[in-house]
């Protein structure tokens, strides 16, 4: 079916390119002319002519890269280089060397002169071969729409195949037939455009409903109307729809920050009881490694962030051994002793970061598979970045559950943190398995580093902003407790976003805290606690 | 004093309860994730009794300890003092102020304050925060101090912390706490834990002597010390009540001793 | 006389009280001296820079005392402290900026300058009554006293205890300094509130002021010093302490509990507070940085080297960390985090009981060895 038409189309195009042949020279010559009206008149013949060529004169017309040697006065394309430019004939594509500026004369647009080039060229888009050109061609119409244009755009309708170019074209259609004389025509017009999400669509059927300055409808059927105000409704009650799934997803999207700060929390609180105040640091060490390693490997953005998840989760780790080792090792069972001393460390960090990569904020790039959006339709559109924040930190998550699961370290992790004395009477190096487990949480919050680098500024003050956040979440979730700290992310990131259109995104922050201080006084060791006599202690 | 325990009680015991009941738990059960601490656990105690609690490792006796004093709230069941009063309604400390007081399994003396101010704390009135900012005292008190710190033999002690004495006196010292609280009631919690045999030996003799006007209740893991204070004994097994009777009656039953040599 | 009795009784066998309150008031009458009395050619001759200066350290010691009582004798590590503080300063603060009236910038009669600048119509309410001084100074301990005793009433009453309710505490400040940073809460926003003129009809820029607020903040200090000492020598401090070692045994008592850590966490607050209304005509602003966590933690970490559970310690600690605090952020500013948070460290790890610990050790050796030396013929 495409391939006939295609044919089709191609015989046609051949056909007539010999007809009009004359007819786009004595256009092109018209084009030298000064006056803005003449050059809107001529693209409009342009527009009508059968010519393969002519999108290619327009596109160029429009990008201001149309000109006329002023010697004899034949119509050209001149791409400047350096600073001369090189010319090539308008109608064969033949190169006609390089000239000087003063030697042509460029073919000048203005503003509606442009707004109507692109709608042309929209519109002999609609048959280029290419679906994707023609879809683009046709939103482009949508955008900018010349009801003068409704005969070609019938014709489109009538021979395009691809589905979503036929949607937009549709969309086109029942725009033109507002207009109609037809009732039936324009209610079903009506009805179709009720389908839409876009607010252009909402703002059109808005028209129907505007009054002129006495308050009398502009629009007399009452009808139509009434028809239009149903569709609106329906259209905007949608958009509310898909508003909260936006607004679902923002939640979910926070979430996940929240527990990618939290998880490696969940850890060296959860499972240790040792309250890390530098908790926040060893994310921010994270972020810096990352910054490092686009500085060291300048070549290898695409993969740097795949290379510092490894780097980061080390360095921090090792960070962290490091602190047990030396200080928290000393300081078991006195958990204000803990916090205090683990503070003092977050400040000697950041100051550390301040006198190595100076106060500022460093900048970390952004690959390319991770930048753009993922348009699902006119009301709801994602960003990539969230989308693989969301799938990380569920990843880090299940991989960390299988860890403590699945292996023998983490059996032991469980054992020591179970019965201590039993577990060193058994065998096991305590003290070992102490200074790794803190690694592992230390390690952790340097991966989620890596992924905040991307959301945030990298700066000494990173890791401050979160462990206020990160505590409340363990402790929201319940101590001790994985799914507790998937739940506990989840639903206070949900919370937050649900808030913010209503209180704005501080106050919504303040109402979280509150909410947290009060939850906190109800359940004290959160939502999914862990109960009996041992808890007691 | 009831004899109603020849007959080992295990699901719903006749209870009947005398005008001198003091303790009455009916039904009590208490869940922790599914593991049920106490069982369906009813007990009586009468007034002036000195009833001696026993039973294997994790029986419920700390339990049962928790939820009279309120720290443990049941899942099910009453537990009423005196004539009506539903303990499992209060706090700790309302039910300490009722007349119930309680000695810890691990003695839980204040280390950083002397033995003397361990005991003035202790001592019966003043609870209010404003009476503690000016509470001044009296001659009465001071004596009252005295006598007890001699019962308990730690009058050369008085102002050593209660953090440097030894582990026998740490519990002598709880439990001249608890005397000078003057409680109708008193819960003891394994008292002779760590005890050397003559200290075992005169911390019957106290108990003894302050059973003749208080009820005292105790949890004990040490048959000889149970022989000692000769008193009426309840077996606990899985959170309810196996036996009842004297110490002897107890030994001799089939059930009772399934439970500890089956083990 | 009666008054004088009471002081003697509550300073009985408090060495380290006397000495500290001797030097206070001998402090609160020769600073004004040496700066009001002697030319500045004179070497003894104290800049009003100074003055102010100190006050500033006896205002953290008030605040630092604050702590000691809530952290040294009842267990509770308050997060959160730092809050308290800064309310009593914005009580104060916004009756200094009532006290400008029409001297603004935009001369508006009513309004302070901020609220001109947000375009705002009219005075909100809970600004109203802060022109009166005696409404202020009453203010200045309900405000903090209130927002202890709503906190510590769902707090303790729930017994959330230990980490958590440092944690809580932690938040409370956070959200705090969240909300004071929006312009909507009426408190001037990020700027918060400055540009102060006086104080009781005399300006803030004379000397004489400062040497009064000065010598303010030193009885302020000593009365608070005495409060804290009557209840920690009270059986209701004895009770404290007993909370702080064993908590569930003191319910087990028949005390309430929470009744006895909102009493004293309350008055912590206010004395917070005070220390807050005193520092903030002195240094001339109050803006919502000082909710941040961090200036409460640093609090704590003045009690900690000053040695907890001494009150006269926290003072002391208070003013060492703060005048080394000022010669290192001048001498060599970027060491002075590494300082803070390696005297963090230090004194978790190796003295727990502080300066004030780290004396009682020398002595008692000093003792063994003059002991040992006496034994020796």
């Amino acid at each position: 079916m495409c391939r006939t038409i295609f044919s089709l189309l191609v015989g046609l195009l051949i056909f007539s390119t010999a007809a009009h042949a004359d007819e786009l020279d004595t256009l092109l010559q018209e084009l030298h002319s000064k006056s803005f009206s003449i050059k809107a008149n001529v693209v409009d013949k342009l527009g009508e002519l059968d010519d393969p060529q002519v999108i290619n004169i327009l596109q160029h017309m429009l990008e201001g890269e149309l000109y006329y040697t002023k010697k004899d006065n034949v119509t050209v394309f001149a791409i400047k280089e350096k600073s001369l430019y090189s010319l090539f004939n308008a109608r064969t594509q033949e190169p006609m060397g390089q000239v000087k500026k003063r030697e042509i004369k460029k073919i000048s647009v203005n503003n509606s002169l442009r707004r109507q080039l692109r709608a042309t060229i929209a519109n002999l888009s609609l048959f280029n071969k290419d679906p994707q050109k023609r879809l683009q061609a046709a939103e482009e119409l949508l955008k900018n729409f010349d009801p003068e244009q409704e005969e070609n755009i019938r014709k489109a309708l009538e021979k395009e195949t691809n589905s979503d170019v036929r949607d937009v074209l549709q969309s086109i259609k029942a725009t033109i037939d507002l207009n109609s004389n037809e009732k039936s025509t324009r209610l079903a017009a009506i009805e179709y455009l009720g389908e839409s999400l876009s607010q252009e669509t909402i703002n059109q059927l808005n028209g129907l409903m505007a009054k002129d300055s006495n308050g009398e409808f502009l629009e007399k059927d009452k009808e139509i109307r009434q028809a239009a105000e149903k569709a609106i409704a329906r259209i905007e009650s949608k958009r509310v729809w898909y508003g909260q799934v936006e607004n679902l997803f923002f939640g979910i999207s926070l979430g996940s920050v929240l527990l990618l700060a939290a998880i490696g929390l969940a850890i060296t609180f959860g499972v240790m009881g040792v309250i890390n105040m530098a908790h926040g640091e060893m994310m921010m060490l994270g972020a810096y490694t990352t910054y490092v390693i686009q500085q060291a490997f300048p070549g290898l953005l695409e993969v740097s962030l795949i290379i510092a998840i490894p780097a980061a989760f080390i360095i921090a780790g090792l960070f962290g051994i490091a602190i047990e080792r030396t200080v928290i090792r000393h300081l078991y069972g006195r958990p204000l002793e803990t916090l205090l001393a683990t503070f003092g460390i977050s400040l000697i960090l950041q100051q550390l970061v301040r006198s190595v990569f100076s106060p500022l904020n460093r900048a970390v790039s952004t690959p390319e598979w991770m930048s753009g959006s993922w348009q699902i339709n006119d009301a709801l559109s994602i960003t990539y970045s969230r989308v693989y924040i969301v799938i990380f930190s569920l990843l880090v998550l299940a991989g960390l559950m299988l860890f403590m699961k699945r292996t023998f370290f983490g059996l032991q992790m469980r054992a020591v943190t179970q019965n201590r004395p039993m577990a060193s009477s058994m065998g096991i190096n305590t003290g070992w398995v102490d200074a790794m487990t803190f690694g592992l949480g230390s390690g952790i919050a340097g991966i989620a580093g890596v992924a905040l680098s991307q959301l945030t500024n990298v700066g000494p003050n990173l890791g401050q902003a979160y462990i206020v956040d990160s505590f409340m979440v363990v402790v929201f979730g319940g101590v001790g407790n994985l799914w507790g700290t998937l739940v506990g992310a989840m639903s206070l990131g949900i919370i937050n976003k649900f808030m913010e259109p209503f209180t704005g995104s501080v106050l919504a922050k303040i109402l979280v805290l509150i909410f947290i201080i009060l939850f906190i006084q109800k359940r004290p060791r959160g939502l999914f606690a862990l109960k009996g006599r041992s808890v007691e202690d | 004093m009831t004899e109603f325990g020849h007959t080992p009680i295990t699901d719903t015991p006749e209870t009947p309860r005398d005008k001198d009941t003091i303790l009455y738990l009916n039904n009590v059960t208490v869940s922790f994730d599914g593991f049920r601490a106490l069982n369906a656990l009813s007990l009586v105690v009468a007034t002036k009794e000195l009833r001696c609690i026993i039973g294997p490792n994790g029986a419920g006796k700390t339990t049962m300890m928790d939820v009279i004093t309120g720290k443990t709230r049941p899942d099910e069941g009453e537990v009423i003092f005196g004539h009506h009063t539903d303990l499992t309604k209060m706090d700790e400390a309302e039910i300490a102020n009722l007349g119930i007081g309680r000695k810890f399994q691990k003695p839980t003396v204040f280390e950083n304050l002397s033995v003397f101010e361990n005991l003035e704390l202790a001592i019966k009135g003043w609870r209010s925060v404003k009476n503690c900012l000016f509470f001044k005292l009296d001659k009465a008190t001071q004596t009252r101090i005295h006598e007890v710190m001699e019962t308990i033999a730690l009058s050369s002690h008085a102002s050593r912390l209660a953090g440097e004495l030894s582990h026998g006196q740490k519990q002598w010292l709880e439990i001249g706490m608890l005397l000078i609280q003057a409680p109708q009631l008193m819960l003891v919690d394994e008292p002779v834990a760590g005890m050397t045999d003559s200290e075992t030996e005169q911390t019957a003799a106290l108990l003894k002597q302050i059973s003749q006007d208080h009820t005292v209740v105790v949890v004990e893991h040490d048959m000889e010390f149970v022989r000692e204070l000769g008193g009426f004994v309840t077996v606990l097994h899985e959170g309810s009540a196996l036996a009842e009777g004297s110490l002897e009656t107890v030994q001799s039953n089939e059930k009772v001793i399934e439970v500890y040599l089956g083990r | 006389m009666l008054q004088k009795g009471i002081i003697r009784s509550i300073l009985e066998h408090d060495k380290g009280g006397k000495i500290l309150i001797t030097l206070l008031l001998v402090a609160a009458v020769i600073v004004p001296v040496l700066n009001l009395l002697l030319p500045e050619t004179s070497p003894f001759h104290l800049s009003a820079y100074n003055v102010t200066l100190w006050g500033k350290y006896l205002c953290y010691g008030l605040l630092a005392l604050a702590v000691d009582l809530v952290w040294g004798y009842l267990g509770i590590l308050s997060l959160g402290h730092g809050a308290f503080f800064a309310l009593g300063g914005y009580v104060m603060g916004m009756h200094l900026m009532r006290e400008i009236g029409s001297r603004g910038v935009y001369g508006h009669p009513l309004l302070p300058d901020f609220m001109v600048f947000l375009n705002w119509g009219e005075l909100p309410w809970f600004w109203y009554g802060f022109d009166n001084f005696f409404f202020t100074f009453f203010m200045i301990f309900v405000v903090p006293g209130i927002l202890a005793f709503i906190f510590g009433w769902f707090a303790f009453r729930s017994r959330v205890t230990g980490v958590y309710l440092s944690i809580i505490t932690q938040a409370m400040t956070y959200a705090l300094m969240l909300a004071f940073f929006r312009n909507e809460m009426g408190f001037g926003g990020n700027n918060g509130l400055t540009d102060f003129k006086d104080i009781l009809g005399f300006s803030l820029q004379e000397d004489t002021t400062r040497s009064a607020l000065f010598a303010l903040s030193a009885i302020a200090l000593i009365v608070g010093y005495l409060i804290c000492r009557y209840i920690t020598q009270s059986r209701a401090g004895r009770v404290a302490t007993a909370i702080r070692d064993a908590e569930s045994r003191v319910r087990f008592l028949g005390y309430r509990v929470e009744h006895f850590k909102l009493f004293i966490f309350v008055v912590s607050a206010c004395l917070a507070g005070l220390a807050g209304a005193l520092y903030v005509p002195q240094v001339g602003i109050i803006n919502p940085s000082e909710f941040s966590p961090i200036n409460s933690i640093e609090i704590v970490v003045w009690v900690a080297i000053g040695g907890r559970g001494t009150l006269y310690g926290a003072v002391l600690g208070a003013i060492l960390v703060n005048y080394f605090k000022t010669w290192l952020t001048t001498a060599a500013p970027e060491i002075w985090l590494y300082f803070l948070g390696a005297i963090f460290v230090g004194v978790t790890l190796y003295f727990p009981k502080g300066l004030v610990g780290l004396l009682h050790k020398m002595k008692k050796n000093q003792k063994v060895n003059i002991a040992k030396g006496e034994a020796k013929p």
